[in-house]
C-alpha cells in the first residue's frame, strides 16, 4: 500500500469505509473517551509549525503489515501470523487475549475487544457477511481486507486468468476520493505501487526498527 | 487444646513443644483475621465474576494502556516468591548456619505466592477459556510461552524443595499423634528418620538447593524479557533480565522480614527469630538497596544519555511528568527508607526491619507499576495520542483479594506445618556446633609453624 500524504485531505472516508466493510463494533462515547474506540484505519493529524504559520498534516494509519512483524514473534499461540501473501492476519478463534502483540506493535495498530461487540440498529442491517465479527476478549486489526483478496482470487481462478491490480482493492483505497491510497502488489512491477514505492518522496514509518512495513508514505516535505 | 494433646506436647523436647504449639492451639484473633481476609477474597471473586461476565472492559485498561494492575501484580508476586528459594538455597549452599530457623518460613512464602502470581496473567486474559491454546498452539518464539514453562518448572521444583525438608517434621507430627493422624500418615509417607533415610534426605536437599537457584533466576529473567523483547521505549533494554532478578530477591527478602516479625510476635518465636537474624537479613536488605540503586541508576542514565526522543518521552513522564509521584515514592520505598534504616545497626532490629520491609514491598510494587504503565501509555509513534490509565474497582478488588488470599493461605499453612524447621534446629544444636569448629580448623594451616626469635640468622 502506498499513501500519498500530499493528496490526503483528512476527510476520513477511509476510516468510515473500513468500519463498515469490516464490521467494526460501535463503541459508546464514554468508552471512546477511555481509549477504547476501534478504528483499523485511523487518520492521525499533526499540526506542524507555530501559529499563524502552521499547517495540518494527515497520516492515515492502517496496519503496516510488516515483513518482520514484532507482533507475530511474541504471540504465544500463533494467533497473529504472516501469511504467504504478505498480509499479517489474526485468528480470532484462537486468540487468548493476552494483548502481548498489541504491546509489541510499535505502530499501536492492534485493537482489543474490551466488551462484546455492539452495533446500532441501523448498522445491524448492514453487517458485511464476508467478514467474521469478533467476540469479546480478542485482538483485531486491519487485514488489508483479506476477504476481498480471497474472493478476487477465486474469481480470477474461475475465469482462468491472473489476478489483476483492480481485482483486489481494500475498502479504504477504493473509497479514497483523492486517490491518495494506492493499493497493489509491491512485488509485481506492473502494479502502480511497485513504482511509487521507489518515488523520491517515499518513506516508511519507523523504518529504522527493521520491521519492514509494507505501507509506504509519499510526502514532499521531509 | 484437648488434655491428651497437652500431655503429649508437655512430654516433648522443648524445641518441638514451642514449634508445634501453633499447630494445635488457635487463638480467636486468628479466626477473626482469617474471616476478614476470607471476606476480601470473596469480594475479589465477585469482582472477577463481573469481569468474566462483561469483559475486560470492567477494568481501567484501554488502548494503548493494554496492560495494568494484573501484569504489575504478576511481576510483583512472582518476585516475592524469590524469597524462599533463593534465600534458603543460597544460605544452604553457603553453609550459613544462621539460616536454620528462617528457611521454612521463607520456602513456604515461595510456594504459596507462586500460585497468586501465576494466576494474574489469567485474570488479564481476554479469553481465559482458551488458556490451553498455549499448549495446543504453542509458539516457541513467544517469551510468554517461555514464561509459562519456566514458572511451571519453578513451581514444581519449589514445591519439592519445600516438601523434602518437611518430611522429618511431618513424621514427627505423625508419630506424636497431636494432630490429624490420617493426614500426616499420608504426608509423611514411610519416613522414619533412620540414619540412612536422613543421609539420603540431606543429599537430596543438597542437590535441590543447587538446582533451584538457576531455575529461580531463569523465572524472573524471563519475566523481564517479556518486556525487554518488545521494541517499546524503556522496555527494550538488556538490563531487564538481571534487574528483575535483583528486584525479585530484594522484594523477597523484604517479604521474609515482614513475615518473620509477624510470626515472631503471634507465635512467640523470639527464641528462634532472634535479633541476630534480623541483623543479618537487614544487612542483606542493605546490600540489595544499594544494588537496586545501582541498577536503577544504570538503567535511567543509559536511557537519558542516549536521549532518543521516543525514550525521552517515557523518561520524563516518569521522572517529572504524570508518573513523578509513583516514581519518587518508589525511590523512597526502595532506597531512601531501607538504606537509611538498614545502614545503622541500631535500626536493624525487628521493628526497623519491619518498616524497611514494608517500604521495600510497596516500593517494589511501585517499581513494576513504573515499568508497565508509563511505557504503555507513551506509544513509540509521537503522533499517536498519549494514553492514560486508572485502575477500576474490579482490578483493585482483585489486587486486594490476591494479597488477602496469600496471607490467608500462609496463616492456614502455619497451622499445618511447623513454621520453623524442627529437625534442622535440633540438628544445629546436636551436630553443627562441632561441625563448624571442625570446618574452621580446616581453613587454617594444619600445624602452627613455630619459629623462635633468633633462628633466622
Amino acid at each position: 500500500m502506498v499513501i500519498d500524504l500530499d493528496r490526503c485531505t483528512g476527510c476520513a472516508a477511509c476510516e468510515v469505509a473500513c468500519k463498515s466493510e469490516n464490521n467494526l463494533a460501535t463503541v459508546s462515547p464514554e468508552q471512546a473517551e477511555m481509549g477504547r474506540a476501534m478504528s483499523w484505519m485511523k487518520v492521525i493529524s499533526e499540526v506542524e509549525g507555530e501559529f499563524p504559520n502552521s499547517t495540518l498534516q494527515f497520516f492515515p494509519r492502517p496496519c503496516m503489515h510488516c515483513d518482520n512483524p514484532p507482533c507475530v514473534k511474541v504471540c504465544p499461540v500463533s494467533a497473529t501470523y504472516l501469511g504467504e501473501d504478505g498480509i499479517v492476519g489474526q485468528i480470532y478463534a484462537r486468540c487468548i487475549g493476552c494483548r502481548y502483540c498489541a504491546n509489541a506493535c510499535p505502530y499501536t495498530v492492534k485493537y482489543f475487544n474490551w466488551y462484546g461487540p455492539e452495533w446500532s440498529e441501523s448498522e445491524l442491517q448492514h453487517l458485511n457477511p464476508d467478514v467474521s465479527v469478533r467476540p469479546k476478549g480478542v485482538i483485531e486489526k486491519c487485514t488489508f481486507c483479506h476477504h476481498r483478496l480471497q474472493k478476487a482470487k477465486e474469481d480470477a481462478r474461475a475465469e482462468g486468468r491472473e489476478l489483476r491490480e483492480e481485482d483486489f482493492q481494500p475498502a479504504c483505497a477504493e473509497i479514497c476520493p483523492t486517490r491518495a491510497i494506492i493499493f497493489g502488489d509491491l512485488d509485481d512491477p506492473t502494479h502502480r505501487v511497485a513504482t511509487l514505492k521507489d518515488d523520491p518522496r517515499s518513506m516508511r514509518l519507523m523504518e529504522e526498527l527493521g520491521t519492514e512495513p509494507k505501507v509506504y508514505y509519499l510526502r514532499s516535505r521531509a | 487444646m484437648r488434655p491428651e494433646v497437652r500431655d503429649r506436647l508437655a512430654r516433648m523436647h522443648p524445641d518441638e513443644r514451642a514449634l508445634l504449639r501453633p499447630l494445635v492451639e488457635t487463638t480467636r484473633t486468628f479466626y477473626i483475621f482469617a474471616a476478614i481476609l476470607g471476606v476480601v477474597v470473596l469480594w475479589g471473586l465477585f469482582a472477577y465474576y463481573q469481569q468474566m461476565r462483561y469483559g475486560l472492559g470492567r477494568t481501567g485498561m484501554n488502548r494503548p494502556a493494554y496492560w495494568g494492575i494484573y501484569i504489575i501484580s504478576f511481576v510483583f508476586f512472582i518476585g516475592i516468591s524469590h524469597a524462599g528459594t533463593l534465600i534458603s538455597a543460597i544460605l544452604r549452599v553457603c553453609k550459613a548456619e544462621w539460616r536454620r530457623s528462617i528457611t521454612r518460613s521463607a520456602e513456604l512464602i515461595t510456594v504459596l505466592v507462586i500460585g497468586f502470581g501465576a494466576i494474574q496473567p489469567v485474570f488479564d486474559l481476554g479469553r481465559p477459556d482458551r488458556l490451553l491454546n498455549i499448549f495446543f498452539h504453542a509458539h516457541l518464539t513467544s517469551p510468554l510461552l517461555w514464561d509459562v514453562l519456566s514458572i511451571g518448572l519453578y513451581f514444581m521444583s519449589c514445591t519439592i524443595y519445600l516438601y523434602v525438608p518437611l518430611l522429618p517434621d511431618l513424621a514427627l507430627i505423625r508419630d506424636s499423634g497431636i494432630k490429624a493422624p490420617w493426614l500426616y500418615r499420608i504426608l509423611a509417607g514411610g519416613y522414619q528418620d533412620t540414619p540412612k533415610q536422613r543421609a539420603v534426605l540431606e543429599r537430596v536437599i543438597g542437590a535441590l538447593s543447587v538446582a533451584v537457584i538457576p531455575i529461580a533466576i531463569s523465572v524472573h529473567t524471563i519475566i523481564g524479557w517479556i518486556f525487554a523483547m518488545t521494541l517499546r521505549p524503556m522496555w527494550h533494554s538488556t538490563i531487564f533480565g538481571p534487574y528483575f532478578v535483583m528486584g525479585a530477591i530484594y522484594s523477597g527478602i523484604a517479604a521474609i522480614l515482614v513475615a518473620m516479625v509477624v510470626l515472631r510476635r503471634v507465635y512467640r518465636l523470639e527464641q528462634y527469630f532472634k535479633d541476630i537474624h534480623f541483623d543479618y537479613l537487614g544487612q542483606m536488605l542493605l546490600l540489595f538497596s544499594l544494588l537496586w540503586l545501582y541498577f536503577t541508576f544504570a538503567e535511567y542514565l543509559t536511557a537519558f544519555y542516549g536521549a532518543e526522543p521516543a525514550v525521552m518521552r517515557t523518561f520524563w513522564a516518569k521522572v517529572s511528568g504524570p508518573f513523578a509521584v509513583p516514581f519518587w515514592a518508589m525511590v523512597a520505598g526502595c532506597f531512601v527508607i531501607p538504606f537509611g534504616l538498614m545502614a545503622r545497626k541500631a535500626t536493624r532490629t525487628p521493628g526497623g526491619t519491619l518498616v524497611a520491609g514494608i517500604a521495600v514491598v510497596i516500593g517494589m510494587w511501585l517499581e513494576r507499576y513504573n515499568i508497565v504503565v508509563p511505557t504503555s501509555v507513551n506509544p513509540r509513534w509521537e503522533l499517536e495520542s498519549i494514553g492514560h490509565y486508572l485502575p477500576s474497582w474490579v482490578e483493585l478488588s482483585i489486587l486486594a483479594a490476591s494479597f488477602a488470599g496469600f496471607i490467608l493461605l500462609y496463616m492456614v499453612a502455619t497451622k499445618f506445618v511447623p513454621i520453623v524447621s524442627i529437625w534442622e534446629i535440633k540438628e544445629g544444636r546436636e551436630h553443627s556446633a562441632q561441625e563448624v569448629s571442625r570446618r574452621v580448623s580446616e581453613y587454617l594451616p594444619d600445624t602452627p609453624v613455630l619459629t623462635t626469635v633468633g633462628d633466622s640468622k
